[in-house]
């Protein structure tokens, strides 16, 4: 069975806030849930599926599906492979569609990591039946040191620069100043990023996503029912899904979880990735992107220094347009998880709702990625690929 | 530039079935692995169960001697700098640690690390890794 058209993305939304100190994270959820099924021109009542993650309070889905009270919901799924998740519950909730589970998904994440003051940098708790716990905890492993080290031992292998890697921020800051929600507005050089301060080497400050508070919601659906509403049909072509460890000590980083979800999503899809028009790639730091585009295809392994350089991810400009809403890198990283912005901005772009000044000419075939999690030690990936109908 | 690396509190180790040979071996000095006794293979971290081929796996000693296969200087996630690093150990397996007892800005990938131990709360050696 494939999921190939066998769903739709119908509705998508992006909570506005990026600091919400008088709201909680379940009426963040709310808020969301709310703004998609607006946007779809769809009801409480249509809803038969809910899917959240580790964001969402409580044991799974239980305690944010009763908050939420839906009462038509007949198939549920709490998968989290970190910021990553949400674009793993779309090809579920394709696949339940597929499987007449479902007819009408609702997919949600909220978080309020700035105003609770978790920026993400904090070391983790040594919890003792985490069985890698024992073995890491008491060194510290930090989110960002989790990815410094992999992009300090893609320098070493591959020559790839910090200049390099700086123009991913400049590519996502240039595009976040046409958005008004947008955390950072201001265009970057590649200048700005290498002065600012060093956090872990390789990685600068400006080299590190923001923390923001928000989130978004999806609503995925039976193309039938798709047909029926207002909105432009974005059809679900392909999906994969991927976690990469440490391969039992035979650590190797100069490949992520992405080297197996995204052939998987393409092989689904029946395309390539040079079919690919706009890119939405989880930019929890400069260097994720870096890793997904060479183990998508985009460009060859250990090529993504030059690929990246000089522009070629700015709409209009280069190759590849990527994240045309700022991305994490500047616009926003809700619940420190850009999953599902991700899946959002690439909507927008094939209904052709993107900011004018980056949305991509007749954007008829998108790609969303991302990678949860640590990527240097264990991380999930979930590729997927979308068309205008 | 130089920057000496200091030692920075530990918290407590886990103490389990899965931990408590390891820590009366690292209190002798000694660093181990485990190694599957059906396809051979060393794994780390230490599995009672093979990852490779869900055999049984034992214990064993190793010489502490590694290189360095990546390395990350933190510099602003506490009030102590400190080295994250893999260190791929001559004895077949990479893991993640620290590297101590050294300039932090002077290490490089590819350098030669031999195993130290420091020591947590509550008195467990911890392995880590310095510059041979």
């Amino acid at each position: 069975m494939t999921i190939r058209r066998k769903a739709c993305i119908v509705g998508a939304y992006e909570h506005p806030t990026r600091k919400a100190p008088d709201k909680t994270v379940a009426q963040l959820h709310a808020e969301c849930a709310r703004g998609a099924l607006a946007d779809a021109g769809l009801t409480v009542n249509d809803v038969d599926a809910y899917f959240c993650a580790g964001d969402a309070p409580g044991m799974g889905a239980n305690n944010m599906l009763d908050y939420l009270g839906l009462p038509n919901v007949r198939h549920v799924d709490a998968t989290d492979t970190g910021g990553s998740s949400y674009i793993i519950h779309v090809a579920h909730a394709a696949a339940a569609i597929a499987a007449g589970k479902a007819n009408v998904a609702l997919i949600t994440l909220s978080g309020r990591p700035r105003s609770e003051g978790s920026s993400g940098v904090a070391p983790r708790a040594v919890v003792p039946n985490v069985p890698d716990s024992a073995w890491e905890g008491l060194y510290n492993p930090v989110t960002v040191n989790m990815y410094a080290l992999v992009a300090a031992r893609h320098m070493h292998q591959f020559g790839t620069t910090p200049e390099q890697l700086a123009w991913i921020k400049v590519a996502a800051s240039t595009h976040a100043q046409y958005n008004e929600h947008a955390m950072l507005r201001d265009v970057v050089t590649v200048e700005d990023v290498i002065n600012s301060p060093m956090i872990s080497d390789p990685l600068h400050k400006l080299d590190c996503c923001v923390v923001s508070d928000g989130g978004g919601a999806l609503i995925v659906a039976r193309p039938e029912i798709a047909r029926a509403l207002k909105r432009p049909v974005v059809n679900v072509m392909g999906a994969g899904e991927a976690i990469k460890g440490q391969l039992g000590g035979q650590v190797d980083l100069t490949w992520s979880a992405a080297a197996l979800s995204g052939p998987r999503a393409f092989e689904e899809a029946g395309v390539k990735p040079s079919d690919i028009q706009y890119a939405s790639v989880y930019d929890s730091f400069t260097i994720t992107v870096l890793m997904q585009l060479e183990d998508l295809g985009f460009c060859a392994k250990g090529e993504g220094g030059r690929f990246v350089a000089d522009g070629n991810l700015i709409s209009g400009v280069g190759k590849l347009p990527f994240n045309t809403d700022g991305g994490g890198l500047c616009n926003n990283h809700p619940a420190n998880r850009g999953g599902i912005t991700k899946v959002i901005e690439a909507v927008r772009q094939l209904r052709g709702e993107a900011h004018p000044k980056v949305q991509v000419p007749n954007c008829g075939l998108a790609l969303a990625t991302g990678i949860g999690g640590l990527l240097g030690s264990r991380h999930g990936s979930g590729t997927l690929i979308l068309e205008r109908a | 530039m130089t920057l000496m690396s200091q030692d920075r509190p530990l918290g407590a180790s886990v103490v389990d079935a899965a931990t408590t040979p390891f820590w009366e071996a690292a209190k002798r000095g000694v660093l181990m692995i485990r190694r599957c006794t059906s396809c051979s293979k060393p794994n780390w971290y230490p599995r009672p169960i093979c990852p490779f081929c869900f055999g049984d796996t034992a214990w064993e000693e190793t010489d502490g001697q590694g290189e360095i296969y990546s390395v990350s200087v933190t510099r602003r996630a506490g009030p102590i700098a400190y080295a994250m690093a893999y260190v791929k150990l001559d004895a077949g397996v990479t893991m993640l640690t620290n590297i101590t007892d050294c300039d932090l800005d002077a290490l490089r990938i590819g350098q030669r690390v031999k195993v130290v131990f420091k020591t947590t709360e509550d008195g467990n050696p911890l392995p880590m890794f310095t510059p041979a």
